[in-house]
């Protein structure tokens, strides 16, 4: 390379960096450096009114799990705190499920509608996605509350008397998260659906696959990157669920999200919020290792 | 032909899929529907009125949280297309720089970290700052809209610019334009549907916050979203229902025109 052309690269090297340094410095203010910061605190003792006293202490992080008796000091297991992380992780493994069940015949179906129609499908799935979670919330609150659409219907037509309790259940919050995420997991099913050559399954059924023995050793194989970052991308919100729990769950139903909050609320426990944030940030970002790994692994390994 | 064997028909899926669409609609068109309801409940449909809209429209409330709302949107939109822009335009159609990587990384983390878990970093330090500065104003907010919306914003101005070549430019520069001229007169006007896409997204993706506005506000500052869930102590009033259907027909709109924008490319 000569060194006029080198000069030319490595002014280009900077232009880049000048280019996107406006974007560094909204990021780093706003998204990053909070990080950081909270990382801090979660190392520091509660004040007395909330926010924190300036002396090092690994109480936050050891309160996620245990709890220190007040008479004599020792530590146990915290209960409460343990019922929380296991609804969580509990509700987002079944909410992924569901979204799985419900997106990926949903997926298949746009997939194979032809081509001209596809991109309506596709706008239909898209626009609840794009419409605001509260709203998207509210709407299935009216369907299962007490006097709600649901509980209507049922009276009418007489098949009960008194309302289903539906709403401020572990249920209902799972019932939300699937309809809030369900977009979610069948965008990507959906790409990796249509990238699908269809002859694989005519060779299959030439080869007297039934359709069942086709779709478990053919088609989910060979999707099986979409399948895995549809479910990521359902997996993480609804670990880190805030809204849908506190307006489906109610203030007992609750989940990491809504703990969280109660640190900086009534709780005032800020190193503790601020250490279960960290936690919650550490699982989300193993899950989305996983997820890179499953994205850019070659299809090879099924040949 | 119905005996026809389909290749790619799967027995039930039809059935789910068109099972999941009336799922994804029943439950937003009934909010709609009740929003026009004469009557308090969703019990009973009373005729068709539009009160709860003039109700809502006459809270004093609301309309300051409308208005807040659109204020913060405006700037966020404004701030995070800007430097999403630039972003896109140092990250693409040229020889990848050193740390590229990480700058994918750090746009991409408004999308990749809970939101919740930002909220309350937030919450740390803008407590700390308003200590210090006395500042209260919507400055705290806007920062913080602006920053989760630029990964919105950058993702169309790239695929925009990653569709178009350089042979327009490079002939522009042949013809003694400067470097500045080719970008006002041939780069900006190409990437220009992009921009507006990335405009769009950025815009409804701030005015529909919730979770980051909750615990970034100060008192008095509520956005529509944030009033609407303030509301939820008296349940589901219509007033909420009728708010509900004015966002979601604002977001319809956008949309809309969000997709017939950069269909319109091919």
């Amino acid at each position: 390379m000569s060194p006029a052309e080198e000069a030319v690269l490595q002014r280009s090297d900077r232009n880049g960096w000048l280019l996107v340094a406006p974007a560094l410095v909204v990021l780093g203010l706003a998204a990053i450096l909070p990080l950081l910061v909270m990382l801090v605190y979660s190392f520091l003792a509660p004040g007395d009114f909330g926010n924190v006293k300036w002396e090092f202490s690994t109480d936050g992080w050891v309160s996620i799990l245990f709890q220190r008796d007040i008479f004599d000091g020792t530590l146990s297991l915290a209960d409460a705190h343990l019922t929380i992380f296991w609804r969580s992780l509990w509700l987002s493994t079944v909410t992924t499920l569901l979204a799985f069940l419900i997106g990926f015949p949903t997926a298949w179906f746009i997939a194979t509608r032809p081509a001209r129609q596809r991109p309506i499908w596709l706008f239909l799935v898209t626009l609840p996605f794009w419409t605001n979670l509260l709203i998207r919330t509210f709407a299935i609150l009216e369907v299962i509350r007490s006097e709600g659409l649901i509980n209507t219907a049922l009276i009418r037509m007489g098949i009960i008397e008194t309302p289903i309790q539906m709403l401020y259940t572990d249920g209902a919050v799972l019932l939300g998260m699937a309809y809030v995420y369900l977009p979610l997991m069948v965008l990507p099913l959906y790409a990796a659906i249509d990238r699908f050559d269809m002859r694989m399954l005519e060779a299959a059924y030439d080869l007297y696959a039934s359709r069942w023995m086709a779709l478990r050793r053919i088609v989910l194989p060979i999707v099986k990157p979409g399948v895995v970052a549809g479910s990521i991308l359902v997996f993480v919100p609804s670990l880190g669920a805030y809204v849908t729990p506190r307006v489906l769950g109610g203030g007992k139903n609750m989940m990491i999200g809504n703990f969280i909050e109660l640190q900086f609320g009534q709780g005032r426990n800020w190193p503790l919020g601020a250490a279960l944030s960290m936690t919650l940030l550490i699982i989300v970002t193993i899950a989305l290792l996983f997820y890179v790994r499953a994205a850019n692994r070659p299809r090879s390994d099924h040949g | 032909m119905a005996d026809r064997f389909a290749i790619n028909r799967l027995p039930g899926f039809t059935a789910i899929a068109v099972l999941a669409f009336l799922a994804l609609y029943i439950p937003i068109i009934t909010l709609v529907f009740f929003s026009f309801n004469a009557g308090k409940t969703v019990m009973g449909w009373d005729g068709f009125s539009l009160q709860w809209y003039a109700v809502a429209w006459g809270n004093l409330a609301v309309q300051e949280a409308a208005w807040r709302s659109v204020v913060i949107a405006f700037w966020a939109t404004l701030i995070s297309t800007t430097v999403a822009t630039m972003a896109a335009l140092g990250t693409t159609r040229r020889r990848p720089f050193k740390g590229q990587t990480a700058v994918y990384v750090a746009i991409n983390q408004p999308l990749m970290v809970p939101e919740i878990v930002t909220a309350v970093a937030l919450l740390i330090v803008f407590a700390w700052v308003k200590v210090q500065t006395g500042y209260q104003g919507l400055g705290y907010l806007i920062l913080a809209h602006s920053a989760f919306c630029i990964p919105f914003a950058y993702l169309p101005i790239r695929a925009r610019l990653e569709g178009m070549d350089l042979s327009l430019e490079t002939a522009a520069a042949d013809l003694y334009a400067t470097p500045w001229q080719t970008f006002r007169r041939v780069t900006l006007p190409l990437l220009a549907p992009g921009i507006v896409a990335g405009a769009m997204l950025a815009f409804i993706t701030s005015l529909d916050d919730v979770v980051i506005t909750e615990f970034v506000k100060s008192a008095g500052q509520d956005t529509l979203p944030t009033y609407m869930l303030g509301q939820l102590r008296r349940g589901v009033t219509p007033e909420v229902n009728a708010i509900s259907t004015a966002l979601l027909g604002l977001t319809v709109v956008i949309l809309t025109a969000f997709f017939l924008l950069t269909r319109e490319r091919r």
